[in-house]
């Protein structure tokens, strides 16, 4: 027993330093939101929920955080559905082809922001997209879509196919063997597609900030312009609210997972 | 028990024949499996055996020829219209659901109601001796467990015809010759026809009412066990039903000449070479003792 822990120890500081290091300067956020002084200066001398406020009742702030998140939700639920298609379509095809397409899904993930983003405002210039919340919610579909494929195509890969077949020869139908053996079984690799896609829209910033016009305009350009013309605390306000969202979004299912494990556990529990 | 006895489906195929690209995996194939009966598709991997119990399931669509179960032409019926039980070697069992669950989702599909459908799943559950554990996940049960509450899942609506692949495949020994006791009692019990598939011969011989011999997509043989050991049709099915001592020859007029001068009659066997077949326990060895007056 001694072993493993002299190994155990090292590694475990390894560990907090390594997530310390990738966590820490997004951290300081939060701390410069609660300042009551108009600066990012360290160290804090007052505490004030002042940015709070002023972020929660200026109009500027409040309609790109309501323009973010129903962009992301639109992108995520549209993103959702195309992926897992995607991804049981790629399934059917033969090798060759499957291969061809699903580099070109994951393209948006493969290509620089940048050159995305000019590609896109390029092409919205001339098809009348660029400024309306139907060309940001396309573009970042396009993001969004890898998001989705990875994960479902994964969860894909672990569903055995004789599973389908015994449904069928169970008397489950084409709509019947999807909805209750196949979904159910890929949900996990879905919800995490789903959240993936929701957070990617809602942070990204490049393409959403070529694509912006007075009515569409997400929190993160919003953060951007404000951070390039002034310093307002509010920003660390909205980075906070931005962070906190995102963590709580991708903590769900594991926390959804927790609790199934005590419940599944407790289960057992009363039955021995 | 609410798994009560039906007449088991009658089931024939003829001239089934499936071709993937150039290859054929089953060259014609006429089979017909009579009610209530347990037979056996037997055979090396590769022999065509599982691909023509997938087109008895409605997996594969025959190239040729025709499936038809108690006088139905079911040859392009889709699976979930075909009203048949299987098992598969790896049990197949839907892992996001209980025991309770996997049993019932045939009867879901057929709309029994919620009451009715529990304690239909839970009779069945008896029959395989796994009630007690109806409300644990399939995961939480071992490979012999599994393949019970599969068992149960198969039989739990009642179906007039059981397909089985390799069931007992993935199972250790004891464990393969207690589900296959089990298999047999229920065989008899439910009086339901078994179509098993497998290349363990001696799984074969303690099952079957009737075998048949699958090689190259054909069939070489089909009999009861005592036919196909006593009476192969071809070498391939000697060989492949039981142990046996092969011994090489040629058959002139009637007689066959094998090797250090053996000489049996050989009546009804083409001029040519031939192979003897001596089954080990027909041989009698006896000591070698001096010749007795009498004899002559």
């Amino acid at each position: 027993m001694n072993e493993p822990t002299r190994i155990r120890l090292p590694l475990r500081i390894w560990a907090a330093v390594a997530a310390l290091l990738l966590v820490a300067p997004t951290l300081v956020v939060i701390p410069l939101s609660f300042s009551d002084k108009r600066s990012f200066a360290f160290p804090i001398e007052g505490w004030s929920l002042q940015w709070y406020e002023k972020f929660f009742t200026d109009q500027r702030w409040l309609s790109s955080l309501g323009t973010s998140l129903w962009i992301a939700l639109v992108v995520a639920v549209i993103a959702t559905a195309l992926g897992t298609l995607a991804a049981l379509g790629l399934r059917g095809l033969r090798a060759r082809l499957a291969a061809t397409a699903q580099i070109t899904m994951m393209l948006p993930i493969l290509v620089p922001g940048i050159v995305a983003a000019i590609a896109i405002f390029g092409m919205y210039l001339r098809w009348g997209l660029s400024g309306s919340p139907l060309g940001l919610v396309l573009a970042h579909l396009a993001l969004a879509l890898p998001f989705v494929l990875i994960p479902v195509g994964t969860a894909l890969r672990g569903l055995d196919e004789t599973l389908v077949r015994a449904a069928a020869v169970l008397g489950a139908g084409p709509v019947a063997r999807f909805v209750q053996v196949q979904l159910p079984i890929l949900l996990p690799g879905i919800v995490t597609g789903f959240i993936f896609a929701f957070v990617t829209s809602l942070d990204e910033v490049v393409v959403a900030y070529f694509l912006q016009s007075p009515t569409v305009r997400t929190l993160p350009v919003q953060m951007y312009s404000s951070v390039t013309v002034e310093t307002d605390p509010s920003i660390a306000a909205a980075s906070t609210l931005l962070l906190v969202l995102s963590t709580l979004i991708i903590l769900i299912p594991r926390l959804v997972q927790v609790v199934r494990e005590r419940r599944a556990a407790k289960q057992l529990g009363d039955v021995a | 028990m609410t798994v009560t006895a039906t007449a088991g489906a009658e089931l024939r195929l003829s001239g089934l024949v499936k071709r993937y690209g150039g290859a054929a995996a089953v060259q014609h194939v006429d089979l017909d499996v009579a009610s209530g009966e347990f037979l056996t598709l037997l055979g090396p991997s590769g022999s065509g055996k599982t691909t023509t119990l997938s087109m008895v399931a409605g997996f594969t669509t025959p190239s040729e020829g025709s499936v038809v179960c108690d006088g139905a032409e079911i040859t392009s019926v889709p699976p979930h219209k075909r009203g048949l039980g299987m098992v598969f070697q790896n049990y197949s069992l839907f892992p996001h659901l209980t025991v309770r669950e996997n049993v019932e989702f045939p009867l879901r599909q057929r709309g029994v109601p919620k009451a009715e459908r529990t304690a239909r799943a839970l009779a069945a559950l008896e029959l395989v001796e796994l009630h007690t554990r109806a409300q644990a996940k399939p995961g939480q049960l071992s490979g012999g467990q599994q393949q019970r509450v599969a068992l149960a899942r198969a039989l739990v609506f009642e179906p007039r015809l059981l397909l089985m692949d390799e069931p007992f495949g993935a199972l250790d020994r004891a464990l393969r010759e207690r589900l296959q006791l089990e298999l047999r009692r229920l065989h008899r019990e439910l009086g339901i026809t078994v179509v098993f598939v497998t290349h363990d011969q001696e799984e074969v011989l303690t099952l079957s009412d009737r075998i048949a011999v699958f090689n190259e997509g054909r069939i070489e043989q089909v009999g009861t066990p005592e036919e196909l050991y006593e009476h192969p049709a071809t070498l391939f099915v000697a060989r492949f039903i039981g142990e046996s001592n092969a011994v090489a020859g040629e058959t002139i007029g009637g007689e066959f000449v094998g090797a250090a001068g053996v000489r049996l009659t050989a009546h009804g066997v083409a001029d040519g070479p031939a192979v003897a077949i001596v089954r080990p326990e027909r041989v009698r060895v006896l000591p070698a003792g001096p010749r007795r007056p009498s004899a002559n």
